[in-house]
């Protein structure tokens, strides 16, 4: 429904922590059958990590490929349910750490792992609206499940952000139309003072995830007049491998154009980074003129799509940082026991 | 209580910035009255480069209250790009793969694990070159 044609994406970045644990450690500890891990490993943040060193890490990715000077930033948004603080943005933390601010706003936004593609529309509206120059749009998360509980074989650790500007011969994508899917569905939800979340699990599939997923994607090709043929890359949210895969192919997309964008088989599901990390690795490789079709998922339920197409700046901003699969590549393997404790899971009393 | 003091260093502490002397180019973490090597009292605002070379290292076993949880972890000397040293935590890297002059780059983290009821402090700490 909003077709935007003046804003694009100028930097973005990805951030992934160094350690991994199989699937295959976890299934070990719980004596689950190997056969039905969803996922083969997934990333675990070091003990001193959290939601805001990540977007720190993602943030200055970002900026190295935009190019701008960090106080040209007047809003830096976080989408995340891992937050290091109950009460206090973790946008301060980032503002101060790649030195924006203080004239910038910043506030943490909450929609499960669709929290960081809502802080895109976020900045994309202000900018939009010519209330700030360059925004910044983070998801990430440090997610975590009950120990034995069917989500922590994928609850993983990463961050992504994107800054958000007017479009311009710089840009590295343009933000051609995006809308949002939302209905109350009970699928998973995490009361206050919970520590794991609680999940209702035939119910995550069918009538959440794929109805959204779905419901979004085809909201926006109707009302944009977009076809997915005119689509080149496909990302979906990614909870586990085979999710995105029955979606696209309900939707009868070739799986070739998911393929680039699928990273959960190797990282887990990295909540509000989630969507956006196979985002990052697109970006790594598209080419300009080249279509990307998004679509998150969170929990509650909703999503997000969007239609992204690659600007000339690509080519030019690519390498002013690490790609992905650099930190992909980048990994040390712990056991479920440094994995526990690097994650609290041990009260050390 | 810790916060005070902590936050008055927040900037070189997050990302490194601080000031240099006009007159002489000494660089001082937090904003001195006059330059601890010249005397001068022009200041501008600087910060150092991210990335240097770890010159030597030591693997700490017992290390003080609120880095428990972190330990056994490594400790450096790192020379800047501009030749200013600094002591940091090295992170991502295990002790064997660790060699002399190894190119190494600022990141941000946690620097200890607080009380619940704290502030938490973060900064900086160094981790092998990402390319
Ligand atoms: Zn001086």
């Amino acid at each position: 429904m909003v077709r935007v044609d003046d804003v694009a994406i100028h930097g973005y970045g990805g951030y992934i922590p160094v350690y991994r644990i199989r699937a295959v450690e976890i299934a070990k500890v719980w004596g689950t059958d190997e056969r039905e891990l969803p996922v083969e490993e997934k990333t675990v943040a070091g003990p001193d990590e959290d939601a805001a060193t990540m977007s720190v890490e993602a943030a200055r990715y970002a900026l190295r490929r935009a190019g701008i000077n960090p106080k040209q930033i007047g809003a830096i948004h976080v989408g995340s349910e891992s937050k290091p603080y109950a009460v206090k943005p973790t946008g301060t933390i980032v503002a101060e750490a790649i030195g924006a601010g203080p004239k910038v706003s910043a506030s943490d936004l909450e929609f499960a792992c669709k929290a960081g593609t809502e802080a895109l529309q976020f900045v994309a509206g202000l900018v939009s609206s010519g209330r700030i120059e360059y925004g910044l749009a983070i998801g990430a998360d440090t997610a975590q499940g009950r120990p034995g509980d069917a989500l922590e074989y994928t609850a993983a650790s990463g961050a992504a952000a994107f800054v958000v500007g007017r479009m311009d011969e710089r840009a590295v994508a343009a933000m051609e139309a995006w809308t949002s899917y939302v209905t109350d569905t009970p699928d998973f939800w995490r009361r206050a003072h919970e520590r794991y979340p609680s999940h209702t699990a035939r119910f995550t599939g069918q009538p959440a995830y794929f109805r959204h997923i779905i419901g979004a994607v085809k909201q926006l090709l109707d009302e944009d007049g977009y076809s997915l043929d005119d689509v080149d890359y496909v990302v979906f949210h990614q909870p586990n491998v085979k999710f995105p895969l029955a979606a696209a192919k309900a939707l009868k997309i070739p799986l070739e154009k998911l393929k680039t964008g699928l990273v959960s088989g190797f990282l887990g599901n990295t909540y509000a980074a989630c969507s956006l990390l196979g985002l990052v690795r697109v970006l790594d490789h598209a080419k300009p003129g080249e279509r990307i079709l998004l679509a998150s998922y969170g929990s509650g339920a909703g999503s997000d799509a969007y239609i992204f197409r690659v600007l000339d700046g690509i080519e030019e901003k690519r390498d002013k940082a690490p790609r992905l699969d650099a930190l992909i590549e980048r990994k040390r393997y712990v056991s479920y026991a440094t994995y526990a404790r690097f994650r609290g899971k041990i009260n050390m009393g | 209580m810790r916060v005070p003091r902590y936050w008055r260093n927040l900037p070189f502490i997050y990302r490194l910035s601080g000031w240099r002397c006009v007159e002489c180019g000494a660089f001082h973490p937090v904003k001195p009255i006059v330059c601890s090597r010249c005397r001068s009292s022009e200041f501008q605002e600087a910060e150092l480069p991210k990335t240097g070379r770890l010159i030597a290292y030591t693997v700490l076993k017992s290390p003080p209250k609120g880095y428990e949880e972190q330990a056994p972890y490594i400790v450096g000397l790192v020379e800047l790009d501009d030749g200013t040293r600094l002591i940091s935590q090295i992170v991502d890297v295990s002790e064997d793969e660790l060699k002399e002059d190894m190119r190494v780059e600022a990141v941000f983290r946690r620097l200890r694990s607080n009380d619940e009821r704290d502030v938490i402090e973060y900064g900086y700490k160094f981790r092998p070159v990402i390319d």
